[in-house]
């Protein structure tokens, strides 16, 4: 089975700005695959260059094992693609939009039945008809994700499809993209909002500034922030010598330290007791994709 | 064929849903040059011996306005699509880039020709033009529509602000049309002014579609078709290299 997608040595420059610094990434068929990193790392590139919107300098990219450039016509017939900002076509409904959208992909009249499912499941059955100018915000996006999947792509790339969206919205696409995961699409998110990461995905691939720093299951990345992480309200707010290399953050006077073994919360309050600092307050952290990503990013 | 023909069929009604502005306005500018041009020079200007003025003038203006919204049916689709980023819509689909060129144009010339014929239309209640050779007023039409839809979608894969198309409108599209003969017989001209009219390629669409109505223009009908033909040719596959290399379309 050909893998979803399969990126080779991919380099891409701006002038003499490398923004993509040779990314190999092979993601297989029916993944849940989320791309993180900072702004400026090269997610959106990537993406673009993947969709054919971008050039590569240098390397290839295939989707269910089309080639990208060579094969473009069933590299793009396979891919179905949310773009990050709000456009919309002036001058149509969210019905017409949908049906010129597939059928630039070759789809005719057999696929309305289709449109009408996204349309219905997405909750835009009461704006099918309203122009496109006319929408909310949510509605909007919730049109752009329908338009990515009116030509029902086997893989579905979604370029940060939750930014500025209510978290009622949220709930309701992630379940509907979950769904389509569930009957077998591929789906490759970048997002921000890393706990949505976490839930959803099942491996993650970290970006930063054109490199890829970490390729894992999300469990596995979650496995290398060691142990727990104390979060502690003290009086007053002053953390011994002997601790000071465990800080993690520290804010007004909460600190967060972690611990590579729970044990170690012994030494920890032994060290408090000691130093004459009260602990008003404490609270144990699994660590998060968060720390993770912080941990990398740092590095 | 499905994706050129949904390609094809958005862009006309794109220009439909917005008729008024797309068909009517242009309709009634070319109404107002020929009241105001017919009052003023009917009995000062006398172009071919037996023909009025106004009856001359009405397919040079059918001609400028098929012209004019050939051009700014694609050149404004494309600048819009640009702007408000939906764009992206027409690049992520499998479209081949000659797909995109075939739809783009044909529905210029369709607008070219929707306007060029309401033209024609209104104008009856002036003058019954003669139709002398159909086939060649047809083929003018239809290669001079292309030739302005071409060059259409080249200024819209250029400019990337509304300003800059303005300005290919105003400073290359207006000036050509308006010095192509359309409102004069370029023989009223003194020589060197002739001299330059042959270098405008709106004068030949101009002057061959006359012909097609009256059976005589400035020049041979034939001469004009081969140039108007290898102008569109030339401008399309020059339009074509450019979509097929993505030219400010695809980074």
């Amino acid at each position: 089975m050909n893998p979803a997608i399969k990126i080779d040595q991919l380099h891409k420059s701006f002038g003499t700005f490398e923004a993509l610094k040779g990314i190999d990434l092979t993601i297989a068929q029916g993944e849940f695959f989320a791309l993180l990193g900072p702004n400026g790392a090269g997610k959106s590139t990537l993406i673009n260059l993947l969709a054919g919107l971008l050039q590569p300098t240098s390397g290839r990219l295939s989707v269910m094992g089309h080639d990208v450039q060579g094969d473009y016509r069933k590299a793009r017939m396979a891919l179905g693609v949310v773009p990050q900002e709000l456009v919309f076509d002036p001058f149509f409904t969210v019905r017409e939009m949908l049906r010129f959208q597939a059928g630039y992909f070759g789809r005719g009249r057999e696929n309305d039945a289709w449109v009408d499912e996204v349309i219905e499941s997405l909750g835009l059955t009461d704006k099918a008809h309203t122009n496109m100018r006319r929408l909310s915000g949510g509605m909007k996006r919730r049109a752009l994700i329908a338009q990515a999947l009116a030509h029902k792509p086997p893989v579905l790339v979604l370029d940060e499809p939750t930014a500025g969206v209510d978290v009622e919205l949220r709930q309701m696409l992630w379940a509907f993209i979950r769904r389509l995961n569930q009957e077998g699409m591929t789906i490759i998110l970048t997002t921000h909002y890393l706990e949505e990461a976490e839930t959803l995905c099942s491996r993650v691939a970290m970006l930063k500034q054109g490199r890829i720093v970490a390729l894992d299951s999300t469990d596995n990345l979650l496995n290398r922030v060691p142990g727990k992480q104390l979060r502690l309200k003290l009086d007053p707010p002053r953390v011994p010598v002997a601790l000071q290399e465990y800080i993690r953050s520290q804010e007004g006077g909460h600190v967060t330290l972690a611990l590579s073994d729970p044990a170690r919360l012994e030494f920890v309050m032994a060290q408090l007791r000691e130093a004459g600092v009260r602990v008003e307050d404490i609270e144990m952290l699994e660590a998060d994709l968060e720390d993770v990503f912080m941990e990398i990013v740092r590095q | 064929m499905t994706g050129l023909w949904t390609l094809f069929k958005k862009e006309i009604l794109r220009f439909w849903k917005v008729s008024f502005q797309t068909v009517a306005a242009p309709v009634i500018t070319a109404l107002l040059y020929l009241l105001i041009f017919s009052h003023v020079l009917e009995s000062h200007v006398k172009v071919y011996d037996e023909l009025s003025y106004t009856a001359f003038l009405i397919p040079g203006l059918m001609m400028m306005s098929l012209l004019q919204n050939a051009f700014a049916n694609s050149s404004s689709s494309l600048i819009q699509a640009k702007v408000m980023g939906n764009i992206v819509f027409l690049l992520l689909t499998p479209l081949a880039y000659w797909e995109v060129f075939v739809a783009f144009l044909a529905a210029a010339i369709i607008r070219g020709l929707v306007v060029g014929c309401c033209v024609w239309l209104v104008a009856l209640f002036w003058v019954d033009l003669p139709v002398t050779h159909p086939l060649l007023i047809l083929a003018f039409a239809v290669l001079g529509g292309g030739f302005l839809g071409a060059l259409g979608i080249i200024a819209g894969i250029w400019a990337e602000k509304f300003d800059q198309m303005a300005a290919f409108q105003n400073f290359i599209i207006m000036p050509l049309s308006f010095l192509s003969g359309v409102f004069y017989s370029i023989h009223s001209l003194p020589p060197f002014w002739q001299k330059v009219s042959h270098l405008n390629p709106f004068f030949y669409m101009i002057d061959g579609f006359r012909y097609g109505f009256f059976g005589r223009g400035d020049i041979d009908p034939a001469w004009s078709l081969s140039i108007v033909g290898a102008s569109f040719l030339a401008i399309s596959l020059l339009t074509l290299h450019l979509l097929k290399i993505g030219y400010k379309l695809r980074g």
